[in-house]
């Protein structure tokens, strides 16, 4: 498989290795050593990094300065863009400004609504939709053209990405919905944190029959439980999210000190039954300001040393 | 219909303070229609207005009037007998009629008494929800008669979010997910290939992206 972009993300899944991401949450200041220590923590187990763009609508840090940031230490940084906050203009300005730095991966997303964070009061822009923000970046890249049909002096070298919630209602629209992403211009997909791993395997199966994990690289994306109450909070508060009782009741029947170890069992154990199935590309560990657990979990997965490519 | 809904009685109150003779109203129209500032809505702020300033020692005159339709110059023309004899006008109209009497009647003060909300339907006796946001280039017919701009909390054109759960929206678990009742209506019509179909970005310029919009129609304007 040849590549179209300087992305090691890239590179690595053409190689036919399984490719392995995590995530920066960039902080609620203007510190860059609150970013540079967590990527610290975890460069040397991963191959690019999300950094994500005011995940939960909390007003933080941007992800492009953050990038930059991860960029200059050396490490593969992918931009998260949600259409939440930004028209047309500021997303292309925002993706050729990445560009200028090199970063050359990006994930399209729409965002948390802005009634969870700290600006509830705010407006969304929404000007995009995530599936048309991956025909924006794939248009600059490819055409070279901007949306309104100009040309671009040096076009974005973006490697092209997007999520999917395995788990979002109406499931029997997961799989189109997937479907619609690839014909939009995915090429790669991190999903959202999996717990039921029957029902992703279920949407795995689907997305095969329909030939999908040969035109996109899916990445599963897996998220450390902390604790039996983090678990239930996931369980019920958290939108989109499936975690089965046994999940919560394998920690809530764990003694507390105990849970953290527990909850990185449970991850590991996700990746390696994961491994197996067919169309999985890789992992996507987001290990939510726990980013020092990211090397154990990639050590203890077998997923440790990152390949050079 | 526009909805629209009663403002605080405290801050009506406290647009009309400064004056003695208020001229109060109504519209026939969608305000009537969601009991908001109709011909009845009318008599019960006028009373309440009265009572209120009544407490605090002053005989505030309202005269109430309901026009058949407050965003018409046609019918706002009828507010000319009786302007001369009111300090300000309070309307209960939407903010087309509000603009209306303020337009026709340019030294004359005129204040808000309900706040305008959406373009909507009634759902059930005493319930009303959004529909329409006027993009200016309706979507219904390729999206199973509803409007993802005007019922998705993200206005996304092309399906759900990864919040959608159990048919409702991550904002609320009171607020349906257009695009599960957009795909469960597809389905009905037996037009589930559509939903894979991308809405390419939209031109917004028929909406509030062109700026303040206005219809001339050749064949009626004079």
């Amino acid at each position: 498989m040849s590549t179209k972009t300087p992305s090691r993300l890239e590179k690595i899944l053409a190689a036919g290795h399984r490719a392995v991401t995590s995530e920066c949450g960039p902080p609620r200041g203007s510190d860059p050593a609150v970013i540079e220590k967590k990527a610290a923590l975890i460069r040397d187990h991963v191959d690019a990094v999300n950094v994500t763009d005011n995940q939960t609508s909390m007003t933080r840090m941007c992800s492009l300065a953050a990038c930059i940031r991860l960029k200059q230490m050396g490490l593969e940084p992918i931009l998260q863009m949600v259409t939440r906050d930004r028209n047309r203009i500021a997303l292309q300005s925002d993706i050729l400004g990445a560009a200028a730095f090199d970063i050359c991966n990006v994930l399209c997303l729409s965002g948390d609504h802005q009634s969870f964070g700290d600006c509830a009061q705010g407006q969304n822009v929404h000007d995009l939709d995530s599936m048309q923000l991956l025909q924006t970046v794939r248009r600059m890249r490819d055409d070279g053209k901007f949306l309104g049909g100009d040309d671009i002096a040096r076009p974005p070298q973006m490697f092209v990405g997007a999520a999917a919630n395995p788990f979002a209602d109406p499931f029997e629209i997961r799989v189109l919905r997937l479907a619609k992403k690839v014909s939009a211009g995915a090429e790669f997909i991190q999903t959202q944190c999996i717990y039921n791993l029957d029902k992703f395997e279920q949407w795995m199966t689907q997305a095969r029959d329909r030939g999908l994990t040969e035109r996109v690289s899916v990445l599963a994306g897996l998220t450390p439980m902390k604790s039996a109450g983090m678990a239930r909070y996931m369980k019920n508060r958290v939108p989109g999210m499936d975690v089965p009782d046994e999940v919560v009741s394998r920690l809530a029947d764990t003694p507390k000190e105990k849970q953290p170890e527990v909850g990185i069992d449970i991850c590991v154990e996700a990746i390696e039954r994961l491994k197996d199935v067919e169309g999985v590309a890789g992992f996507h560990i987001m290990a939510i300001e726990w980013e020092e657990k990211v090397a154990e979990i990639v050590e203890r997965a077998g997923l440790y040393p990152r390949p050079e490519v | 219909m526009i909805t629209a809904e009663r403002k605080p009685l405290e801050e009506i109150i406290a647009y009309v303070r400064p004056f003695d003779r208020i001229l109060l109203v109504g519209c026939n129209e969608c305000v009537t229609v969601c009991a908001a500032g109709g011909r009845k809505e009318v008599g019960i702020l006028s009373s309440a207005l009265q009572m209120a300033f009544l407490k605090q020692g002053k005989n505030l005159q309202v005269k109430e009037h309901t026009l058949e339709r407050q965003c018409d110059p046609e019918y706002v023309e009828e507010l000319s007998s009786m302007i001369d004899g009111a300090d300000a006008v309070l309307s209960m109209a939407c903010g087309c009629g509000v603009q209306e009497v303020a337009r026709r009647y340019r030294d004359k003060p005129v204040f808000p008494a309900v706040n305008t909300t959406f373009m909507g339907a009634s759902e059930r006796q005493g319930v009303w929800a959004e529909r329409c946001q006027g993009c200016g280039d309706c979507l219904l017919g390729i999206t199973g008669g509803i409007c993802p701009i005007a019922r998705c909390s993200k206005q996304l054109l092309n399906g759900p979010c990864g919040g959608s759960t159990h048919g409702k929206c991550e904002i609320s678990p009171d607020v349906d997910c257009a695009w599960q009742l957009i795909w469960d209506r597809l389905k009905a019509l037996g037009l589930e290939n559509r939903y894979e179909e991308i809405i390419p970005a939209k031109d917004w310029r028929t909406g509030r992206g062109g700026g303040p919009r206005k219809i001339i129609r050749e064949d009626l304007a004079e």
